[in-house]
C-alpha cells in the first residue's frame, strides 16, 4: 500500500468525524497553547527582571563585607575572627582608584518616625548624594541629599514616595521636620515613585546622609558599597583593584565580596529558565492527558468501524497495513492540534503583549518545537495501542460487526 | 484448486461445544458454480470463511492451489485473499464515504497499485457491470442492486480464482436478484470460480453443483453436469 494512500484514508476518516475531530484539536491544542504561552511568560518575567538591572547600568560593582572563602569555616570562629566591617573610610578609600568614577555607600536600618501625630515604621537608607546617579533616581520634588563629605552628618532626608503620601497626604513636605527615633530631621525631597529599583524598594525609604544614619543606628559598618567604574573595559581591573585597596586596609585579609551586574544577571538568568522548565513541564502535562483522550477516541472510532476493518481485511489488508492506518490518522490527529495550538499561542503572547506592553513576552524556540514533538510523540504512543486493536481484530467478527 | 480433508471447525458457546462443522471433505475444481443451501446453523457461514482465509479449521486441512494453508501465517493468509479470493456479502459491506469507483479501488490500494492503472481498471469493471453511468455514486445514492454490483465487481477488480457469496440475493428485491444472479453467471461462464451460499432457490437452480448442508455436514453434492 502506498504511503499516500495510507494518508488520504487517514485523512477521510478524519473528515468523516468533524465534531471528534476538532474536540481532539482542541484538546491537543489547548496543551500546546499552554506550553506557548507559559514558557512566554516565564521568557518575559526573565526579560523584564534581567532588563530592570541591566537598566542599572552595565558599569556597577557591589561591595559586601564578609567572604565565604574566609569566613566560613568553624576554625575562624574559634580564635574569634569575624569579617571586619566595611566602614565609611573603605569606601573613600575605593573612590580614589583611577578605575572609579564614583561610589555610593548604603547603610540599612529600620525605625520609627513620626511627624505630628502620625507615626509609622519605616527603613532608613543612609547614603550620600551619589547614589542618586548610580541608581539613576528621579526626583518628584525637592532635592536629593546634599553634597558633603562621607563622614559630615546633616539633619536633612528624602522621603520615598508611599512615606510621602503616609504621612503629608495633601501637606507639602518640603521644609517640614520629621522625626526618626530620636533624631530630627527636615525633608528636603521627595523621590519620584519608582518600585523596587536594585536591592532597594525606594518608594517605602526614608534618606538620610550616611553619617547621620550611623549616629542614628550608633554603627559603623555599613552594608554595601556600591561602585561606579569608569568604564564597561575597566569592570575586572576595577574589581580587582577594589579587592587589593581594602585587603590593604584590612591588614591583607581578602574579606569583602565584591559582585558584577552580570554576575547578578547570571544568577537571575538561571533562576528564571528554572522556572521556565517548570512552568513548561507543568503544561507538557496537558500534552500527555491529551494523548490519553486521543487513544480513547480512537478506541471508540476503532469499535464504531469495525465492520470496515473486517472488509479491510477480507479484501488482503495485512495488519501492519490497519496499524498504519490508524496511527497515522492519530498522528494527522495531533500534528493538526499542534499547530492549531501554536496559532493559539502566538495569538495569545501577541494579546499579553498588548495588555502589558512593557514585558516582552515571547515563548523560546526550544519550547515551541518541544511543545510541537510532545504533541506528536503522544499521538503516535497513544495510538499505539488502539491501532493494534484494529489490526487484531477478528475478521469474520469484525465483518459480522461484533 | 480447492482441496478440505475432514475439516472441523468447533466453537466454544458457553460451556457447551458447538460443531460448526464436522468432519467435512470437499472439492472444488476451477471454473465450478457451486451452490450451498441448507438451514441456518448448518455451518454454511463456516465453510464460506474457512474457505475465504478468514477463519482456520479446528482440525483436518484445507489446500488451496496445492499449498497448506495451516503453514500460512497472518500476513500471508493477506496476500492469499488479495490475490485469489474475492467476497461478496448479503449486506453489500460498501465504505459510505467512497463512490462506487473508490469502492472498487479498495482492494488494488490495499496491494499498492498506481492511482492510474487501478482508476482504468476499476472504471472498466464497472462498466461490465452496466454501472457506467454510476461511477462518481456514493452507495447510498444508489439502489440495492446496483451496490451489489458495485460490491462484485470489488469481489472480481484483483481477478481472483474463486469469488466467494454469502446471501448475495438476501437483501435484494427479486428483480435486481435476477440482475445479480445473471452476472455471477456470466462470470461464471467467463471461468471464475463461484461458490455461493443462498437461500434463493433461483440461485440454487442456476448452480452447476449443488450442496446441502446439516448440522456442520455436507449431506448432498449434485452436480448437474455429471459426466
Amino acid at each position: 500500500m502506498k504511503t499516500t494512500d495510507t494518508a488520504r484514508l487517514a485523512f477521510q476518516s478524519i473528515q468523516r468525524y468533524p465534531l471528534r475531530t476538532s474536540m481532539l484539536l482542541l484538546a491537543v491544542a489547548i496543551g500546546v497553547t499552554a506550553v506557548v504561552l507559559l514558557t512566554s511568560i516565564g521568557e518575559g518575567a526573565r526579560r523584564y527582571v534581567t532588563g530592570e538591572f541591566a537598566s542599572l547600568g552595565t558599569n556597577l560593582l557591589v561591595v559586601f563585607p564578609g567572604n565565604s572563602d574566609t569566613t566560613g569555616g568553624a576554625a575562624g570562629m574559634m580564635i574569634g575572627e569575624t569579617p571586619r566591617d566595611l566602614t565609611v573610610e573603605d569606601a573613600m578609600a575605593i573612590e580614589r582608584s583611577p578605575l572609579v568614577s564614583q561610589v555610593a555607600p548604603a547603610i540599612i536600618g529600620s525605625g520609627t518616625a513620626s511627624w505630628r501625630q502620625r507615626e509609622r515604621e519605616i527603613t532608613v537608607l543612609g547614603t550620600t548624594s551619589k547614589m542618586r546617579s548610580v541608581q539613576h533616581w528621579n526626583m518628584r520634588a525637592g532635592q536629593f541629599l546634599p553634597e558633603l563629605d562621607m563622614d559630615v552628618a546633616s539633619p536633612v532626608c528624602v522621603l520615598g514616595s508611599v512615606v510621602r503620601d503616609e504621612f503629608f497626604g495633601r501637606a507639602d513636605p518640603l521644609g517640614q521636620w520629621i522625626r526618626i527615633g530620636d533624631a530630627r530631621c527636615r525633608v528636603i525631597g521627595v523621590l519620584a515613585q519608582a518600585g523596587i529599583t536594585g536591592p532597594f524598594n525606594t518608594d517605602e525609604l526614608v534618606i538620610v546622609p550616611v553619617a547621620s544614619a550611623q549616629q542614628m543606628f550608633n554603627a559603623t559598618s555599613l552594608l554595601r558599597i556600591i561602585v561606579e567604574v569608569i568604564g564597561n573595559d575597566a569592570i575586572e581591573g576595577a574589581r580587582r583593584d577594589v579587592i587589593e585597596i581594602v585587603k590593604a586596609r584590612h591588614q591583607g585579609e581578602e574579606d569583602i565580596t565584591v559582585v558584577t551586574r552580570d554576575a547578578v544577571l547570571d544568577t537571575f538568568n538561571t533562576i528564571f529558565d528554572v522556572i521556565t522548565y517548570a512552568l513548561a513541564g507543568i503544561a507538557a502535562i496537558s500534552l500527555v492527558v491529551a494523548g490519553v483522550l486521543i487513544m480513547n477516541v480512537m478506541l471508540v472510532a476503532v469499535s464504531q468501524r469495525t465492520e470496515e476493518i473486517g472488509l479491510l481485511k477480507a479484501l488482503g489488508a495485512k495488519q501492519r497495513q490497519i496499524i498504519g492506518l490508524f496511527l497515522t490518522e492519530a498522528v494527522f490527529l495531533s500534528i493538526l492540534g499542534a499547530v492549531v495550538g501554536l496559532g493559539f499561542g502566538t495569538l495569545g503572547t501577541r494579546l499579553m503583549n498588548a495588555a502589558f506592553p512593557i514585558v516582552d513576552f515571547s515563548a523560546p524556540a526550544w519550547a515551541l518545537a518541544a511543545a510541537a514533538a510532545i504533541a506528536v510523540s503522544s499521538g503516535l504512543v497513544f495510538g499505539i495501542l488502539p491501532a493494534r486493536r484494529a489490526a487484531r481484530l477478528d475478521p469474520v467478527e469484525a465483518l459480522a460487526g461484533r | 484448486m480447492i482441496e478440505l480433508q475432514q475439516v472441523c471447525r468447533h466453537f466454544q458457546v458457553g460451556d457447551q461445544m458447538v460443531h460448526a462443522l464436522d468432519h467435512v471433505d470437499l472439492t472444488i475444481e476451477s471454473g465450478e458454480f457451486i451452490s450451498i443451501m441448507g438451514p441456518s446453523g448448518s455451518g454454511k457461514s463456516t465453510l464460506l470463511n474457512i474457505l475465504g482465509l478468514l477463519d482456520r479449521p479446528t482440525q483436518g486441512s484445507y489446500r488451496l492451489n496445492g499449498a497448506d494453508v495451516a503453514k500460512l501465517d497472518d500476513s500471508m493468509l493477506a496476500d492469499q485473499r488479495q490475490k485469489h479470493i474475492g467476497f461478496v456479502f448479503q449486506s453489500f459491506h460498501l465504505i459510505p464515504r467512497l463512490n462506487a469507483v473508490e469502492n472498487v479501488e479498495l482492494p488494488m490500494v490495499l496491494a499498492g497499485v498506481s492511482v492510474a492503472s487501478r482508476r482504468k481498471r476499476a472504471r472498466q469493471v464497472l462498466e461490465s457491470m452496466g454501472l457506467g453511468k454510476r461511477l462518481d455514486h456514493r452507495p447510498d445514492q444508489l439502489s440495492g442492486g446496483e451496490r451489489q454490483r458495485v460490491a462484485i465487481g470489488r469481489a472480481i477488480v484483483m481477478n481472483p480464482r474463486v469469488v466467494l457469496a454469502d446471501e448475495p440475493t438476501g437483501n435484494l428485491d427479486s428483480h435486481s436478484s435476477s440482475e445479480v444472479i445473471e452476472i455471477l453467471h456470466r462470470l461464471n461462464r467467463d471461468g471464475l470460480s463461484l461458490l455461493v451460499v443462498t437461500h434463493d432457490p433461483e440461485i440454487g437452480g442456476q448452480a452447476h453443483r449443488r450442496l446441502a448442508m446439516r448440522d456442520g455436514r455436507i449431506i448432498r453434492d449434485a452436480d448437474s453436469r455429471s459426466p
